[in-house]
């Protein structure tokens, strides 16, 4: 990165910014390089980041979570999952890894073709693919499902957890109480699907959206853009992150999509019920849908632990740094939850830039 | 008394009977001494005069090979750079080796060799050992325990205690080619590198820099913890904070381009033949003068504050900051030991 270019960035930022404005940056990976950079602190004081929902691990259901450490109890049972996934807590604050600790055959997988090898190499044992993320790891799951049924294999399920942005984006931005003026949404996620729903966003809400990317001069843009357009009492979709977004999106992505999963209302954690803020397997797929532990309850779970504000966190209604267990009863090690372990979580991200 | 190469090791090779002999008359008498091949129970050592340094090291890698090095040469870098550390020269290696039932006497023959060339490449003599043998999934092919003993020939204090305010912060190479190394080598992550492990002994610069007559107050080697672990360490040891300049530590393409695509921290990333220095400012210049004889990536990369009583409560915490590329300092934080790849 040239600190040059993101230099005259925030001059720039500074000069075109007369007003309070509130933006939210949709994802947690900007979430982390924002205080990384200490991005936060360089802005104008009148400009204040809300970080949103877009961290994967961190919106994962907690009865989702207790279905998979239900499942990877069962003997025999191999339940794979992305390694930040085995340190959230689930309702009862019991997690996937100390399930393993327990005995359970728990593994980490990088990538969701590792889990075929896995399944070909077990063929008598159940192998569950607990599979979460957002439209940018989703078509990889798809891919997963295709060339199990292409090869026929049996003894693989999936544990289909996999969520959608513009939908969360949607009814966070109809709340009556949603402070959020600007969105800096999600080059990844964009880079797959495009930048047709959020074009109806735009629409419908009449707040600008700026497509933005990762790095520190890229973020400076994305809020540049969108600094620029509120001041001028604009709202557009603007690509700030154009090397990598076309408008159109990776088609080949969509259509591994549209070919395996279909839209449906689905849990976030903290958030509720999102309508159509997830995907589930469409026939013939839904042969492998996880076969569920029926002792446990799907519904009955709570959203969030009593003691963890991170309802409120993944709203953007407070700050990490508020909420009274952060950096005391709550750190990396010993998270109360989602958003202090996973790697994109706002609090983890707060605990490891401003301690 | 020799030993087929298509062989395997049994449980007997430990057992102290005929098989026993046959690998330590085999393989091991032949490859470290003594020459008469008659075994006593300890190595008795010439008369030394001065200070001496003793230490110890234990290795667990997989896979055992990996590229540019095994666990063999990793087991004697380790513990002759451990002596290095404290500016000492190695005068004797003890080799402890705990094998798996199963094991691939091509293997260990593999690493034997591995463990001569480099103690011979460092100036010594494994003087000592033992043999044990675990049962198949017992032990995970090889796990090996060196201890090596070395002479210090200067009156310098080296220890983080002897690290001052003001005191410059160099590196000596580019970092996390270890990590990466191994990583590419596990082949679970689809990942291919062009890189080899640094791992080497860092017993020459360290007697370059005491025969250039440098003040050195801290070495430390970075090992499994990466920068970020040394360097915290070294920290708390001198009970001062310090602060380092992200934009120059020195990091390959191949390890910057990995870390940003799995979500690693390079800074706690492994290395095994790397180093830092600490000494004072004025003799930064002729340290890297020197460095840069063996790698031409050493550099200067932070400062040693103030002491941490007059800290405040988050420095005493994190005592390393980081200034990024922006002239923000944030905290350096330690990774929990196993990196997580991030997922979206």
């Amino acid at each position: 990165m040239s600190s040059d270019g993101a230099q005259a960035l925030l001059t720039a930022i500074h000069a075109s910014c007369h007003h309070p404005w509130t933006l939210m940056e949709v994802c947690g990976g900007q979430t982390h390089a924002l205080l990384r950079h200490g991005i936060d602190r360089l802005l104008p004081a009148q400009l204040e980041l809300i970080h949103g929902p877009g961290c994967p691990v961190c919106v994962t259901a907690s009865e989702q979570l207790d279905q998979a450490i239900a499942l990877a109890e069962h003997p025999g049972l191999i339940l794979c999952s992305y390694g930040d996934m085995l340190r959230v807590p689930a309702s009862d604050g019991r997690t996937l890894l100390g399930a393993r600790a327990r005995g359970a055959d728990v593994r980490v997988v990088y990538a969701p073709l590792d889990v075929l090898a896995i399944a070909r190499a077990n063929p008598e044992r159940r192998v569950v693919f607990l599979a979460v993320g957002f439209e940018t790891t989703a078509p990889a799951t798809a891919l997963l499902a295709l060339q199990a049924q292409a090869a026929a294999i049996r003894n693989l399920e999936l544990l289909v957890c996999h969520v959608r942005v513009p939908p969360v984006l949607d009814q966070m931005l109809s709340e009556p109480a949603c402070r959020v003026q600007a969105v800096l949404a999600a080059g990844h996620v964009c880079t797959v699907m495009g930048e047709e729903a959020y074009v109806e966003l735009v629409a419908r809400h009449r707040r600008p959206i700026v497509i933005t990317g990762f790095s520190a001069e890229e973020l400076l843009r994305g809020i540049l853009a969108a600094v620029r357009q509120l001041e001028a009492g604009e709202h557009r979709l603007e690509n700030a992150y154009p090397p990598a977004v076309r408008a159109g999106g990776n088609s080949a992505g969509q259509a591994l999509l549209e070919q395996v999963f279909e839209p449906v209302d689905a849990p976030w954690r903290g958030l509720g019920v999102i309508s159509a803020g997830g995907y589930r397997l469409k026939a013939p797929f839904d042969q492998f849908a996880a076969r569920p532990d029926h002792a446990v309850g799907w519904a009955a779970a709570p959203e969030s632990t009593a003691d963890c504000p991170a309802a409120a966190v993944l709203q953007g209604l407070i700050k990490p740094h508020q909420c009274p267990h952060f950096a005391r009863r709550c750190t990396p090690d010993q998270p109360l939850g989602a958003p202090m372990v996973s790697s994109e979580g706002a609090c983890a991200a707060y605990h490891r830039y401003q301690g | 008394m020799t030993l087929p190469d298509d062989a395997t090791i049994e449980l007997g090779h430990g057992g102290g009977g005929r098989l026993s002999q046959q690998l330590i008359n085999g393989l091991l008498v032949p490859a470290f001494g003594p020459a008469d091949g008659v075994l006593h129970d300890a190595a008795v050592l010439p008369e030394q005069a001065g200070r001496l340094a003793f230490t110890t090291d234990s290795f667990v890698v997989r896979p055992l090979l990996f590229p540019g090095g095994d666990i063999g040469s990793l087991a004697v870098c380790g513990s002759v750079n451990d002596l290095a550390m404290a500016g000492a020269t190695p005068l004797a290696l003890s080799l402890a080796l705990i094998l798996e039932e199963g094991l691939p006497i091509a293997t260990l023959r593999q690493v034997i060799a591995s463990i001569r060339r480099s103690a011979a490449a460092c100036g010594v003599a494994v003087v000592t050992g033992d043999t044990k043998v675990v049962e198949r999934g017992k032990g995970d092919g090889i796990f090996i325990n060196t201890s090596a003993v070395g002479r210090l020939e200067h009156s310098l204090t080296i220890h983080p205690r002897a690290v001052r305010p003001g005191d410059a912060v160099l590196v000596s190479g580019d970092l996390g080619r270890h990590g990466l190394a191994i990583l590419a080598a596990r082949n679970e992550l689809g990942l291919r590198s062009p890189l080899e492990s640094d791992v080497a002994p860092l017993l020459e610069p360290v007697q370059a820099l005491l025969a250039a007559g440098l003040e050195l107050h801290g070495l430390r080697d970075l090992t499994r913890g990466g920068l970020a672990s040394a360097i915290d360490e070294l920290a708390r040891g001198a009970g001062c904070r310090i602060t380092l300049e992200e934009a120059v530590i020195p990091l390959h393409p191949a390890v910057d381009g990995a870390c940003q695509l799995l979500g690693l921290d390079p800074l706690a990333l492994a290395n095994e033949g790397r180093m830092v220095v600490l000494l004072p400012e004025a003799e930064a210049d002729a340290a890297l003068a020197v460095l840069r004889r063996f790698r031409s990536e050493a550099c200067r990369i932070g400062t040693v504050g103030g002491p941490l009583e007059q800290a405040t409560e988050l420095e005493r915490r994190h005592p390393v900051r980081l200034r990024g590329n922006l002239g923000v300092l944030r905290p350096l934080e330690l990774g929990r030991g196993e990196q997580l790849p991030r997922i979206c």
